[in-house]
């Protein structure tokens, strides 16, 4: 059962990540294929045992950061455009390849020697319980950091999307 | 976890890195380009998640979900700075937008 549900799960994040690049007709596509891959991960999150997170992923990837990203492409109200690839040198494309080819291989063996069984864990591990606890005593000071982050991030967006700075 | 070892894990996070990485260097739309910024972050997102599950512990959970937060302040901004952009030169493709003051 988990082991269908992960490639599921994984072939779908996979094939919309796809998706979103590879759509050259509207960035709206691409928006909508986000949505299936961050919908995907929450799953691969919750297969791993990290029910906070996946939910996390739900609310803020799926439902608001990819709404932020249609409500900008509609308000922009783009079409197509901009889909063409970059024109770099053969001799650029081929010292490309052959490093990402490389690098690819070298970490697939790396990752394969390691391979390690699954510990044992906690009935609680990755639980909101868990997760909560630990963000409000050991990291509390990431919590306060995090919510001035928020406020900077408010702010900036306010004066930056402003029509006229005055 | 049946026979899945945190290897199949890796392997997806870094295959969704690696279209992400893809996606910023071939694409020219500044909100496509972005958006596979968005992947690579959920990439990084999954492999530190598969990590915690690996050493069954869960600060890497912690970490992720820090990296959420950053990632959602980063999206509202950025996206600010893309609708500053396409109203002042009316254009998504960043190859138009190769000067730093005009």
């Amino acid at each position: 059962m988990r082991t269908a549900l992960f490639w599921i799960f994984s072939a779908a994040a996979v094939g919309s990540a796809l998706g979103v690049v590879g759509s050259l007709r509207s960035p709206m596509n691409s928006a909508l294929s986000l949505v299936v891959s961050m919908l995907a991960l929450a799953g691969l999150y919750v297969l791993l045992g990290a029910q906070f997170v996946g939910l996390i992923q739900v609310m803020v990837y799926a439902g608001a950061i990819v709404v932020l990203f249609l409500f900008v492409i509609m308000l922009l109200n783009l079409r197509g455009g901009g889909a063409s690839g970059a024109e770099s040198q053969p001799i650029t494309k081929a010292i490309g390849a052959i490093v990402a080819a490389g690098a690819t291989l070298w970490l697939v063996r790396r990752l394969a020697a390691g391979r390690a069984p699954w510990p044992d864990v906690d009935e609680d591990f990755g639980t909101t319980r868990a997760i909560g606890e630990a963000l409000y005593t050991d990291y509390v000071l990431s919590v306060q950091v995090a919510g001035v982050l928020l406020l900077a991030g408010i702010v900036a967006a306010v004066v930056l999307a402003k029509k006229k700075i005055d | 976890m049946g026979d899945l070892s945190p290897f199949h894990f890796q392997v997806v996070a870094a295959l969704i890195f690696a279209i992400g990485a893809l996606g910023v260097l071939l694409r020219r739309n500044i909100i496509v380009m972005f958006m596979s910024i968005e992947l690579m972050l959920n990439a990084a997102n999954l492999s530190l998640v598969a990590f915690s599950r690996e050493i069954g512990n869960d600060q890497g959970q912690i970490l992720a979900f820090m990296v959420m937060v950053v990632a959602a302040v980063e999206v509202a901004v950025g996206l600010a700075i893309i609708i500053s952009l396409v109203r002042n030169r009316d254009t998504v493709n960043i190859e138009d937008t190769s000067q730093m003051k005009w």
